[in-house]
């Protein structure tokens, strides 16, 4: 595709990249190669622990009978046939990018046709899987609100990826100003791959500003060793060793090792996933990214974050680290990085790497009082802080946290406190928040307290508070649904760059 | 001291008072079944001790049974200036309120016995799928009537997701 980025979004039909079909082989490739070495992995094990030879290993067989050639032949036809097919995939794969909304037709026996609004886009991803990288090839995936509703174009060529998103948001976003030109990286094929995979993670033609936090190598490793998960391997492999230690039968260690390659191999995971994180604020939202080898990076246009989550389990409190979850109305089913970016914004950061991403997602709540007042949802013991919190005969359900167990309402948005050992506050903008909800049963009822619930789109955060003072719940919703009935009919969000019109004040 | 959650909103819309023989009639229908289901062990082991397992849940739902009518009275709305304000429950107090601009659908619903009655249900659906506000026991013209007037109110009203 020789196209430049701007006659992409012509409204016209387009193809993708040419060597889509080959990168689609190469993906089956690799998926055959995963299955051929997860077969010697398994006779690598069994030749060093020892142990059954398991005689349908079907590899075993193939070499052992003097198979191999008949299988390769089989194996590369079976690729060219693949190939020929996704050629005429590619053939039939065309798409198309308006003012209103982006289209897709594919398929070759079956027909698909998916169009998207631009103004309902949730964030735009680019996804680049190690082979694609290799020929400068990227994913572009435009999710639009709903379950696993993304359109995507795979593949585009790397650069043209970047654009076409940039060129997507400038039309979502409402304005009219032109487009910006985008300077081509000149010289040679070779250089010009090896430029993209050095380049940083965020495109630097965008005249980005650069990552806002820096993820330190340690830190992030010893996030991921600090976890629930680790208490579990360690406890399992506790009790494993004392059994061996007790009953003297070496055979409970040898089970040990395919779970502790498997524990290995999800470390492993987990941490290439985090490398390279960036998060960065730009014109059209914030942008985050993350992996080594196979990288994925997704705008998130502003008022596309429904709620968010800041959260410190019990072992990371030493070190006073905090992790960033969001709810989207998109749920990419994209498996790999591209789902953890998904939802965690933050894997993990301490207090000034947090303040610093809250300022970017809630640009309502900038000024030094806010910003104090989210510093004390994170760390205050509880006390007059300017929450609300529960009172004292809360102790009964709310053990260690009725202290700081509370709610503020602030201009732009809501912010829920709990948890004293496990601590979490869930802000919500009253702009993105569905309804409200109280709830009272007779225990709380007994108590004169009451459970106060935000409702947003579905994501891994529930904004509830329990165990409020029963009239503080009573204000609070009476409160906050007048709130969010104003703050729904004056968002302009879905259009976020267009001139906001002046929405009549509505009277209450 | 132990005073439920209440609103200063005093006109609350209350559904029909048919919606009684409704919920009656699934509470019979669900405690038979849910009792012939607990007394199959004790059936098929004859033993006399796990007969307390259907009769606890029979006396559950007869509790249940005669709480009906107040439930129901309980179960209210009232469509303010800019959201729907919903309410039910006696023991476990819900009150919900959705702006208009956040409806995505309204749907409505008539099972056999509440057609019988001509009783509809309407639920309001947004985005959020735990907002719940399902308002059953509606007269079928009040019901169509209630649903063209929130489509018109969310039209007015429209908002993004």
């Amino acid at each position: 595709m020789n196209l430049e980025p701007t006659q992409l979004t012509d409204g016209q039909w387009h193809r993708l990249h040419p060597a889509t079909p080959l990168l689609r082989g190469a993906i089956a490739l690799i998926v055959i190669l995963g299955f051929v070495l997860g077969n010697l992995r398994d006779t690598v094990i069994q030749l060093i622990v020892g142990g059954p030879r398991a005689p349908e290993d079907p590899l075993d067989l193939i070499y052992s009978r003097g198979l191999t050639g008949i299988v390769l032949l089989v194996v590369s036809t079976g690729l060219i046939v693949f190939m020929i097919a996704f050629y005429f995939s590619w053939r039939m794969h065309t798409f198309r990018i308006t003012d209103e909304l982006v289209e897709v037709r594919s398929g070759i026996l079956f027909r698909t046709n998916r169009k998207g609004r631009l103004d309902r886009i949730q964030g735009i991803n680019i996804v680049r899987p190690f082979f694609a990288r290799l020929f400068g090839s990227a994913k572009l995936e435009v999710n639009v609100a709903g379950q696993d509703a993304n359109i995507q174009l795979a593949y585009l060529s790397s650069a043209n990826a970047d654009a076409l998103r940039r060129e997507i948001l400038r039309l979502a976003s409402g304005t009219h100003e032109a487009a910006s030109t985008t300077p081509v990286v000149a010289g040679a094929l070779i250089e010009r791959r090896i430029a993209e995979l050095l380049a940083p993670e965020l495109d630097p033609a965008a005249a980005t500003p650069a990552s806002i936090v820096n993820l330190h190598l340690g830190r992030l490793l010893g996030s991921i060793i600090l976890s629930g998960f680790t208490v579990f391997a360690l406890v399992v492999a506790g009790t494993m060793i004392w059994v061996t230690s007790t009953t003297h039968q070496v055979f409970f260690l040898v089970t040990l090792a395919a779970p502790i390659l498997g524990v290995g191999s999800y470390y492993l995971r987990k941490f290439a996933k985090s490398l390279r994180y960036t998060i960065a604020g730009t014109p059209d939202g914030i942008r985050v990214g993350f992996g080594l080898l196979s990288t994925s990076n997704e705008t998130l246009p502003p008022g596309r974050i429904h709620s968010i989550e800041v959260s410190q389990p019990l072992l990371w409190r030493p070190a006073g680290w905090w992790e960033i979850k969001v709810n989207r109305a998109a749920n990419s089913s994209t498996r790999g990085s591209a789902a953890q970016a998904n939802t965690t914004i933050l894997p993990v950061g301490n207090l000034a790497d947090v303040k610093k991403v809250l300022e970017l997602m809630l640009p309502g709540l900038v000024d030094d009082r806010s910003i104090a007042l989210l510093e004390r949802g994170l760390i205050s013991q509880g006390g007059d802080d300017g929450f609300i919190n529960s009172p004292r005969r809360a102790v009964i359900i709310r053990w260690f946290s009725w202290r700081r167990n509370g709610f503020a309402i602030e201009p732009d948005a809501v912010l829920l406190r709990s948890g004293a050992i496990w601590r979490r506050l869930v802000v919500v903008p009253h702009a993105r928040m569905q309804s409200v909800a109280m709830h009272q049963g007779p225990l709380l009822r007994r108590l004169r307290l009451a459970a106060i619930v935000v409702h947003t789109v579905h994501g891994p955060i529930h904004a509830r508070l329990g165990a409020v003072d029963r009239d503080a719940a009573i204000a609070f919703f009476t409160d906050l649904a007048h709130t969010a009935a104003r703050s729904s009919g004056r968002d302009t969000s879905h259009r976020w760059r267009s001139v906001p019109r002046i929405a009549p004040e509505v009277t209450t | 001291m132990t005073r439920p959650l209440e609103l200063d909103e005093l006109d609350w819309r209350r559904v029909s008072p048919k919606y009684v023989i409704v919920d009656i009639v699934g509470l019979v229908v669900s405690g038979l079944v849910a009792c012939v289901a607990t007394a199959v062990p004790a059936f098929t082991t004859k033993l006399v001790w796990l007969w307390s397992a259907p009769v606890v849940v029979a006396i559950g739902f007869i509790v249940v049974l005669f709480l009906t009518p107040r439930r129901v009275r309980s179960i209210g709305y009232i469509l303010r200036a800019d959201d729907l304000l919903f309410r039910r429950g006696l023991l476990f107090q819900r009150f919900v309120a959705v702006p208009y601009g956040r409806m995505q659908l309204v749907d409505i619903n008539r099972g056999p016995v509440a057609r019988a009655l001509g009783l509809s249900e309407l639920k309001f659906v947004t985005a959020a799928a735990s907002s719940g506000v399902t308002i059953p026991g509606l007269p079928a013209a009040e019901a169509d009537e209630l649903r063209d007037r929130l489509v018109a109110l969310a039209e007015s009203r429209r908002a993004g997701l």
